[in-house]
């Protein structure tokens, strides 16, 4: 299932983790979804909730005999949807989430991070407006003082991952192969591989692309939105999901701003106009200017998040 | 182009419930905001479910218009976009509609 951009039915996705070199595969298929058990609960008017404590999700769905107003009181059947489907159509009210199966690994993934007070943020934006280079001169700047570990998302290579590891942190790399955005179970299978530690700040640095990531959640506390000056500045207005999705945006290269027609105030601006409480940072990885305001972000929502998790 | 990916993920989540069954029809609910297009999931559903328990079923799609509420003002506010601003001038909304993106039923055929 690449529930996104129609990629092939059994995209081979692949995990590698920096440090040992150990590979891991996961297979996504849509006409066999992994581990991933369902149950039809027909209706029977028992006049009492089913509940289940076992480890495994069951989808629990309703079935509605529109056509017909008697109740089916008497004992349950194996069969009933089969049979009672015999002699009439049926409908089935699914109720169900398109994303749900998404949705609730990464509330899982969530609940990890927050019990272990990782702060984990998604950095989500175009490919080439420098989220590595940004990653690897945070790791540089914060690793005496803030524990970091990066799952870097790519389609292909291994590239990233080096480069957050020759700065000095831990990194596994996601390959998506045609996938264009990270789901919440490449996360956990990142997570299974670099075990971050209590306290931690993880980075999950997105595949490079504007659309499909703000619809998958991975768990994150929150999104960063990064946008260099040499795009362009209305950017917010054509791509308003991703910055409506993010707490954060960065407006990278601004070392480059003299250069290009890039409005920062406009697309400040803009941003605000699809999200009025996003936060703007600008800043050069490569001058180091700004810098201090992002590692100062950081500390404070680490901060925020260690006082959540004492009350 | 994701509405093919979503595409995908509608069609296994039904076939898999219906168990194996004939699916007649599928209804779909899709917010206005949801960033996906029921056009191209149209386009996209004949393909897909080719070969499946959905082969030739008909596919309903209820469109959600956006609708959120002015949190300075407290009036209705119709979202065509994903952002907005109430006639007030206020731009912190609070979204109440739009967004949907489920599976609402399947009607399976009789044998």
């Amino acid at each position: 299932m690449c529930t996104t951009c129609g990629c092939d039915d059994d995209a081979k996705i692949t995990i590698t983790n920096l440090q040992t070199g150990q590979e891991d595969h996961m297979e996504k298929s849509i006409r066999n979804p992994p581990h991933q058990h369902s149950h039809d609960h027909p209706h029977h008017d028992h006049g009492h909730e089913h509940t289940h404590d076992h480890q495994h999700m069951h989808d629990h769905d309703h079935v509605h005999h529109d056509h017909d107003h008697q109740h089916h009181d008497h004992a349950p059947q194996p069969s009933a949807v089969a049979a009672v489907a015999g002699l009439h159509a049926v409908t089935v009210d699914l109720e169900r989430a398109i994303l749900d199966k998404n949705d609730r690994l990464a509330e899982r993934n969530r609940a990890w991070f927050e019990g272990r007070e990782i702060l984990a943020l998604n950095l989500v934006s175009s490919p080439g407006a420098g989220k590595t280079t940004l990653l690897e001169r945070t790791i540089r700047d914060l690793k005496d003082e803030i524990e970091i570990s990066v799952i870097e998302g790519d389609q292909q290579t291994l590239n990233d991952a080096e480069r957050i590891k020759a700065a000095g942190a831990p990194a596994v790399q996601v390959n998506t192969g045609t996938g264009c955005h990270l789901e919440a179970d490449m996360i956990r299978r990142g997570l299974d591989s670099l075990r971050p530690g209590f306290g931690s700040l993880l980075m999950i640095e997105n595949v490079g692309n504007l659309v499909c990531p703000a619809l998958f959640d991975l768990g994150e506390h929150a999104k960063v939105v990064i946008l260099s000056v040499t795009e362009g500045d209305d950017k917010p207005l054509k791509y308003p999901h991703m910055f409506k999705a993010a707490e954060l945006m960065i407006v990278s290269k601004i070392d480059l701003a003299p250069h290009v027609d890039f409005d920062i105030d406009r697309c400040e601006a803009m941003a605000r106009e699809v999200n009025p409480g996003i936060r703007s940072i600008r800043l050069s990885a490569r001058t180091g200017e700004g810098l201090t305001e992002w590692c100062d972000w950081l500390r404070t929502a680490r901060q925020r998040l260690a006082l959540a998790a004492a009350q | 182009m994701h509405e093919m990916g979503i595409t995908q993920s509608i069609v296994a989540i039904v076939a898999e419930q219906a168990a194996g069954r004939k699916v007649k029809r599928v209804t779909l609910e899709i917010g206005k905001l949801a960033a996906v297009m029921p056009d191209a999931i149209r386009f996209c559903f004949d393909v897909v479910a080719q070969g499946s328990a959905l082969d030739g079923a008909a596919l309903d799609i209820i469109e959600v218009p956006g609708r959120a509420r002015c949190l300075d003002c407290g009036d209705d506010v119709v979202l065509v976009e994903i952002f907005g601003r109430c006639t007030c001038g206020s731009r912190s909304l609070e979204r109440l509609a739009g967004e949907e993106l489920n599976i609402k039923s399947m009607e399976l055929e009789s044998l």
